[in-house]
């Protein structure tokens, strides 16, 4: 009797948690599904579901009618790039804060998470105005900068909870074996952080592709990353549902599928460390 | 032992961080400040004039900035309300035993991973437009009449595109918070005779205080700043109906190149962002034991 009912329940919960998990999903899957129907069917109303003439026209044509490949490409050099120069900048100052803390390590730590608080409209008029005067403005460049910059706080704050972790002995023992400042960090300390530096990877190019108010503000038509580019679907011309699930489904697949993989680091990255 | 050989490495590899950071901070900062107090428009190059605290007078009597203070205020409260509400009892389904649980997250948590203008073209287009949109298709099969979301309820639509934005976070956050939960506890309140109800107010709730207060204050931070979202739906419009802080000192700036009153209204929304900030900081700072 107990049995049964635990079974009735435990299947009542799995329908309702999966109709849930459906409908939230739901925005996804249908712009996915629609990116595969001519235009015409995209808005034939009462909708298709599946039984619908699936087609792959609206790929070529988004490719071929604006360079979609080129706006592809800058999200990725600009979140890869500006991922890799953030760590490359945090990597050592992470390195000091977790094994020579002092006693205003805190201090800084705290007034580098102020920086991200710092909201973006505050400071859009300088970089604008710099920007234009140095040529930066509507560069692949100018971006990697700005990203770099406002994620840095994140990057160093994921490294520097994941280098707590590390017993300093190690590192220690290396400096008493006479390797130098570079070889106990390239030598020992990254080998054994690897884990840690991956998952700050992953999630700084997570933000960082889909971050929207500097790339809106200060791309135009050459260094436009997928978020700006996107956006110049909010002023169409005829039909254009298709196309735009179409942009929409390469835009946010890869993202996705790498959000996934990093769903336990993203509490940790995002909370800084405030929620375990 | 830290020898001071070490301290003074640490010093200096701390250092290109620590210059970047607070030249990024500092400098615009600063020119934002210097510009709030000047006549200065990028179309009339020239005519720049110290002015004083005129600027802030003009952005802060301006209706346009009672009617965006009252919808920053709106959209943050109405999306916060509406995910931690949602997020609670999602954390807590997504708690319990089921069939799939791994799939049902991954199915949660992925509108988190959707870059803003998308989501809300594929809001706007594809689910609200009145005409071809999704649920105008599915009033019409149940024999109402379809509502113009974004022109009739404009702010309530971008509340529910936010909300699906940001539901995934509170979510993933509480959940986690929920799984640290000591079950003998809450087993022990159940042989005691305590409902669920009882167990929720009384163990759970508490137990969640930490997570809700830390996904308060964060999403406060990012929902002060939404924009794109904006941008690419409504412009703002129509009137001023959906126009935030942020997106009222994008226009000034940006759109009518009123570098003065941009500045002023910047330096305003810093301010604002501050009040949530030395509650945030407060918080992490106490969990961080050096």
């Amino acid at each position: 009797m107990a049995r049964a009912t635990t079974a009735s329940r435990k299947l009542g919960l799995t329908l309702l948690a999966w109709t849930i998990g459906i409908v939230i999903f739901f925005p996804i899957l249908w712009t996915a599904l629609t990116s595969f129907k001519t235009e015409a069917e995209a808005i034939a109303s009462p909708p298709s579901f599946i039984a619908f003439q699936w087609t792959l026209e609206n790929y070529a044509e988004v490719q071929s009618r604006s360079d979609y490949a080129l706006h592809f490409m800058n999200s990725v050099i600009i979140s890869l790039g500006s991922t890799l120069v953030g760590l490359l900048i945090a990597v050592p100052a992470a390195w000091s804060m977790a094994f020579v803390p002092s006693r205003r390590t805190k201090d800084v730590l705290m007034w580098m998470l102020s920086t991200k608080m710092l909201p973006p409209v505050g400071v859009l008029i300088p970089i604008y105005l710099l920007f234009r005067d140095t040529g930066l403005l509507d560069s692949r460049t100018g971006l990697v900068i700005v990203l770099t910059l406002i994620n840095l706080p994140i990057i160093v704050w994921m490294l520097f909870t994941y280098f707590r972790e590390i017993p300093g002995e190690i590192l220690e023992a290396a400096r008493m074996d006479g390797a130098g400042l570079k070889a106990e960090i390239l030598y020992v300390l990254l080998p054994m952080a690897v884990p840690g530096i991956a998952s700050t990877l992953l999630l700084n190019v997570i933000l960082a592709w889909n971050e929207a108010f500097w790339t809106l503000s200060l791309s135009a038509s050459q260094s436009a990353p997928l978020t700006a580019f996107i956006a110049s679907y909010s002023s169409p011309e005829g039909l254009f549902y298709a196309k735009l699930s179409a942009a929409s489904t390469m835009a946010v697949a890869p993202i996705l599928v790498l959000g996934w993989f990093s769903q336990k680091q993203l509490v940790r990255g995002l909370t800084f460390g405030a929620v375990k | 032992m830290a020898t001071a050989h070490s301290r003074a490495a640490a010093r200096l590899t701390m250092a290109p961080a620590v210059v970047l950071l607070l030249g990024w901070m500092l400098i615009p900062l600063a020119m934002t400040l210097y510009f709030s107090f000047l006549r200065y428009n990028l179309l009339m190059p020239g005519s720049e004039e110290w002015i004083g605290t005129l600027n802030y007078e003009y952005f802060l009597t301006d209706p346009a900035f009672f009617a965006a203070l009252g919808n920053t205020l709106a959209l943050v409260g109405g999306v916060l309300a509406l995910t931690l509400c949602g997020g609670i009892l999602l954390a807590l389904l997504l708690d319990q035993p089921f069939w799939g649980r791994g799939i049902v997250r991954l199915l949660v948590i992925a509108p988190f991973f959707v870059m803003p203008t998308v989501s809300a073209l594929v809001w706007k287009n594809m689910l609200m437009n009145p005409v071809n949109g999704l649920f105008a298709s599915l009033a019409r099969a149940l024999g109402l009449q379809p509502i113009d979301f974004l022109g009739e309820v404009p702010l309530s639509s971008i509340v529910m595109i936010v909300t699906w934005q940001w539901l995934p976070f509170a979510t993933l956050i509480l959940l986690t918070a929920l799984q640290s939960l000591d079950r003998e506890r809450l087993e022990a309140a159940e042989m005691d005779g305590a409902g669920a109800l009882d167990r929720f107010i009384h163990i759970i709730l508490p137990h969640l205080a930490r997570a809700i207060t830390v996904v308060t204050l964060i999403q406060t931070i990012f929902l002060l700043s939404v924009f794109a979202e904006i941008l690419v739906t409504t412009n703002g419009g129509p009137g001023t109906a959906t126009t935030n802080i942020t997106y009222l000192v994008y226009a000034l700036s940006l759109l009518q190149f009123d570098v003065g009153g941009g500045s002023a209204g910047g330096i305003v929304a810093v301010v604002l962002a501050n009040i949530v900030a030395v509650f945030l900081m407060r918080m992490i700072g106490r969990n961080l034991d050096l």
